[in-house]
């Protein structure tokens, strides 16, 4: 598609919605139908993007999302690292996952902690056929010989275990019985339930409410409640992202009782009902059980976003404004503190990045929340979507965070991503590894943002710095300036799509 | 405050800040209500011992830390190394996501792959839908020459029937009549990614050769001069491959690589995303049937395509990752043998020059002890080249060997002073390789990336060899195969044993004088 670059909102406007048009002409009429409700740019005022989100993928067409185990296991329940996560089914599932997401954590892994190892029953076909409840019990029996230490196991369900009907409930309650009341919790996260990751985290907030919670009721303290006791909900300490929050939230004078889960254990899981306040990072995969315990135990949840010192400080006052003063002025003082570094990493890397765009497609908050981080550097995000989002996430989107004429795209397929960042030609693509080498093929600066590039923190203060110096290295890496050979007759000969 | 703008730390430095460190210790002492430290160096010692070694070894359900994955991870292999052919998988989606994700982490490259997108309503009234509309969606979108189908464990639970359901979409449109759609059932729990291989290379020859699924007419052999070659599940598929066609032409042998893996995976950065590049033609797949013989690489990986190949008439040899001196010089002679050919001198200077090598330098690897684990080929190749440097192979450990995998270890440990007190573990995983490296005290551990957390738990260094390699980079583009493959794993182990020997002698006025410049 040749479109001179559009300089108007109305001229972005009109050459995404041509964009959009052209990307649907690929696919057989019934996909080309059910695509378009997943694509559209964004108009200001609108409650939300305009797109279907939540729903099935189409066969076929390359979609970027995993599963409910993804969900599960990778995401919320994995990260817990003083439990024993069981990969239950064949080998796989647990192999392709096994410390694959950069959960940091600090404990003697295979002794008191668990976390970068793949535990898993490795199905055969005798299993399959006979059923694999015996396999489990007699696995949880050969991990309580082995690892001590465990404070509770996890059965984290793959696709075979809901097809072949299996009781993993039953074995779960006579192991817990048998060991005492050990926490041993079984996760319906089969791969093929839910439509993404997200019915995963739902499943798997769940589980903790029935067999955590339930469970944990009337359980002594190890601590004393304060009147500032907050938990951490919904962030993996992915590259340190929970460290770099914490130690912010205890400047202001708060005192931080559980990390859900990052780096997360299961006393604090336990503990957080004593919480006077839940924050919630990744509203996506933990809303849920923070409206439970609002609903349950009476605890407040205020969502905040850690990206970019703009909305830290928004956040900071915000979760302030649930404490007294002390912790008001505690708010102002971390602000005035860190706002020195801000501005030094501003001053230094704006005018190398003002004015840059950026195109987004991620999970979870991301492809909102790292907008406003991106804002602070002079950069303007002009697409983005989520991989497993649902309609509150865009409406949160549309309402706070995309600007007029931003291509939106719900659960993109490989074919429209490539074509959008043919067309757009943004400074940079944001997203995960499965894209990473596709844009960068095409001459197009990436980051992965799951990840953060096996680089981050990016929470926090001390995170927006090095945010701020990864965008830059990804950007002006002298490397960009070299894809094209200078023999070659046509120097526009960048960012082609595979055809 | 541990951030500064002009001096930017990122996770290696930042947590190690005073602040941060405090913070961690806070947690840790206020919240997470650990065992006593004293409780847990008990345990951390007793894990170290013969009695939690036998303990380990009693395992009969538990599986920790295996080094093997999945059958349709092969298949996926498979696929992507035939000309413009998108693999696609039938079953849930997520499994696809995580193919791809794994063969990125290790080739730093795409790797294009679909799903037919399964969910509930697919297990309970079967994933035909799925199979119609999504042929006919990739068809459309990433205009493929082949699709090749395989199979989650989804699909194979439900029992999904691949051949009826593809012919049903043929017959509903969703790719043309003569669309090459070749298959394999693939189930995860069934052996692991290497049998995902064998029978997704046996699908796509059996649909080329014996009629496309009942479509055409079976193929007359009619024996011609070529030459196939197999080279299996092989994180080193870029470099072997190119290798290997690099001595096929030396040796003037015409061949087929049956699976050419090595464009799609090493694709260049000039501005176009090449979703398929190179590949083996499809033309070239139907023709191999004529070869007068087939060799592969590793016996292991291709347990059912060597015989169905044979069954066709050719001669089959079956090597086992072949690395060093003695085992290219059998796959060059097999070569010579099958193809009616002379071994050029250029390539007896080759060899030649790997003895040079290993001469200079077999003195610093002389009567060391080493573990290795991998695919059970490539432990073979493994184990005869330590063996052939001097080296002591005590344990060699295949998560995805079998019982046949350790006799023909043995027999090879037999073969040589050098594998005398060697054993071969078939089915056992890493956590059993954890007790064995504190028992058995080898000098070096050889394995894929994972082996990490086994050096630093028992202290024994790691030499990176094996799949995946997700923490070093590039490795992937350097041959193990032919004589320069052996000397880039020459050089690979001797550089780990120098950077551990200067680790080691590098603390001044105490260690300093074996810190030699001249090694």
């Amino acid at each position: 598609m040749s479109v001179s670059t559009p300089t108007t909102i109305q001229e972005v406007k009109d050459r995404n919605r041509a964009l959009i048009q052209e990307v649907l002409t690929v696919y057989p009429e019934k996909t080309a139908k059910r695509r378009a409700k997943h694509l559209n740019v964004h108009e200001e005022g609108k409650s939300d993007c305009g797109v279907k989100s939540n729903i099935k993928s189409i066969p076929g067409v390359m979609t970027i999302r995993g599963c409910a185990y993804a969900g599960s296991k990778g995401v919320v329940w994995g990260p817990i690292k003083d439990m024993i996560h069981i990969s239950h089914g064949p080998v796989g599932c647990g192999q392709y996952s096994w410390a694959a997401r950069r959960n940091y954590y600090v404990g003697t892994t295979g002794i008191d902690t668990f976390g970068t190892m793949q535990f898993t029953s490795d199905f055969q076909e005798k299993d399959i056929v006979f059923g694999g409840d015996k396999k489990l019990a007699k696995l949880i029996d050969e991990i309580e010989v082995l690892f001590p230490l465990n404070k509770g196991i996890s059965v984290q369900s793959e696709c075979p275990i809901g097809l072949i009907g299996d009781d993993i409930e039953a074995v779960s309650k006579n192991k817990s019985k048998e060991y005492g009341g050990k926490t041993i919790v079984p996760v319906r996260c089969e791969g093929f339930r839910g439509v993404s990751q997200s019915l995963g985290h739902h499943i798997a907030n769940d589980a903790i409410r029935d067999w955590v919670f339930d469970k944990s009721e009337g359980k002594e303290l190890a601590f004393e409640p304060g009147p500032y006791d907050v938990a951490i909900i919904g962030d993996y300490n992915i590259g340190g992202d929970a460290w770099s929050s914490r130690i912010l939230l205890e400047e202001m004078g708060l005192r931080v009782i559980a990390q859900w889960s990052g780096d997360g254990t299961i006393a604090e899981l336990e503990a957080t009902p004593k919480a006077k306040l839940n924050v919630l990072h990744c509203y996506r995969s933990m809303n849920y059980i923070s409206r439970h315990m609002e609903e349950k135990y009476g605890i407040p949840w205020v969502e905040y976003n850690f990206f970019g010192p703009t909305k830290i400080e928004e956040s900071l006052r915000k979760i302030a404004s649930y404490f007294d003063e002390k912790i008001q002025a505690g708010a102002e003082a971390v602000i005035a503190k860190y706002r020195a570094l801000t501005d030094a990493v501003i001053a230094k890397y704006k005018p190398r990045l003002q004015g840059k765009t950026v195109m987004l497609y991620v999970g979870g908050l991301r492809p909102r929340h790292v907008i406003g981080a991106y804002e602070d550097l002079g950069m303007n995000v002009v697409g983005t979507g989520y991989e497993f989002g649902h309609n509150d996430d865009y409406q949160r989107t549309a309402q706070h965070y995309v600007k007029d004429g931003t291509l939106i795209y719900d659960d993109v397929t490989g074919y429209e991503f490539e074509k959008f960042v043919e067309t757009v030609k943004p400074d940079l693509v944001g997203s995960g590894i499965k894209e990473k080498y596709v844009f960068q093929k095409m001459g197009v600066p990436f980051r992965q943002m799951h990840s953060w590039d096996y680089s981050g923190p990016y929470h926090g203060y001390d995170g927006f710095a090095i945010f701020a110096r990864d965008m830059d290295m990804a950007i002006n890496s002298p490397v960009w300036k070299l894809p094209h050979a200078p023999w070659k007759a046509d120097p526009e000969y960048v960012a082609i799509a595979a055809e | 405050m541990p951030q500064d703008a002009e001096h930017i730390k990122d996770h290696f430095e930042l947590f190690r800040g005073e602040e941060y460190k405090d913070m961690i210790a806070n947690k840790r002492a206020n919240f997470e209500n650990r065992h006593p430290e004293a409780e847990v160096e008990r345990v951390r010692e007793w894990a170290k011992t013969e009695e939690y070694k036998d303990l380990n070894f009693s395992r009969e359900a538990l599986v920790v830390n295996p080094a093997k994955a999945c059958q349709p991870l092969g298949a996926v292999f498979v696929a992507v190394g035939f000309e413009g052919t998108i693999p696609f998988v039938h079953g849930s989606q997520g499994c696809v996501a995580y193919y791809r994700s794994h063969f990125s982490r290790h080739f730093k490259e795409p790797t294009s792959c679909v799903s037919s997108s399964m969910t509930e309503d697919a297990a309970v009234f079967g994933g035909l839908n799925n199979m119609i509309d999504g042929l006919a969606n990739t068809y459309s979108m990433y205009k493929p020459k082949m699709i090749a189908v395989s199979t989650t464990c989804m699909a194979e639970v439900i029992g999904d029937d691949l051949n009826a359901f593809i012919k049903t979409a043929r017959e509903k449109g969703s790719i043309p009549e003569d669309f090459d759609v070749p298959f394999a059932h693939t189930p995860a729990f069934v052996g692991s990614h290497i049998t995902g291989y064998d029978n997704a290379m046996k699908g796509v020859l059996e649909y080329f050769w014996d009629g496309k699924a009942g479509t055409i007419e079976k193929t007359v052999r009619v024996p011609n001069a070529k030459i196939n070659f197999l080279g299996g599940f092989d994180g080193y598929t870029v470099g072997n491959t190119r290798e290997v066609k690099r001595i096929f032409d030396m040796m003037k042998v015409e061949y087929t690589i049956l699976g050419d893996n090595s464009d799609v995976w090493d694709t260049p950065t000039d501005g176009e995303f090449r979703m398929y590049d190179g590949g083996t033609t499809l033309e070239e797949a139907g023709q191999a049937v004529h070869a007068r013989a087939t060799i592969s690489m590793q016996e292991f990986c291709t347990e059912k395509t060597l015989p169905f190949i044979a069954a066709h008439g050719q001669e089959t040899v079956a090597l086992n990752h072949p690395i060093g001196v003695e085992a290219t010089d059998r796959f060059v002679m097999e070569v010579a043998r099958l193809a009616g050919v002379e071994i050029p001198d250029d390539l007896a200077k080759e060899r030649g020059r790997l003895v040079d090598a290993i001469a200079d330098s077999n003195a610093h690897i002389h009567g060391k002890k080493f573990a290795i684990y991998g695919d059970p080929d490539l432990c073979y190749g493994l184990a005869q080249f330590v063996m052939e440097l001097g080296g002591e192979p005590v344990v060699v450990l295949s998560t995805n060997g079998n019982k046949a995998w350790a006799a023909k270890m043995q027999d090879l440990f037999d073969s040589s002073p050098f594998g005398a007190g060697c054993k071969a573990y078939p089915g056992k995983d890493l956590w059993h390789m954890r007790s064995l490296l504190f028992t058995e005290k080898p000098d070096f551990l050889i394995g894929n990336t994972y082996g990490k957390y086994l050096e630093r738990d028992t202290g024994v260094p790691l030499i990176r060899v094996g799949f995946p390699i997700f923490d070093r980079h590039h490795k992937h583009r350097y041959p193990v195969w032919g004589y320069q493959g052996g000397l880039n794993v020459l050089v690979t182990i001797l550089d780990r044993i120098f950077e551990h020997m200067d680790a080691n002698t590098n603390v001044p006025s105490q260690t300093d004088y074996s810190y030699d410049i001249i090694r």
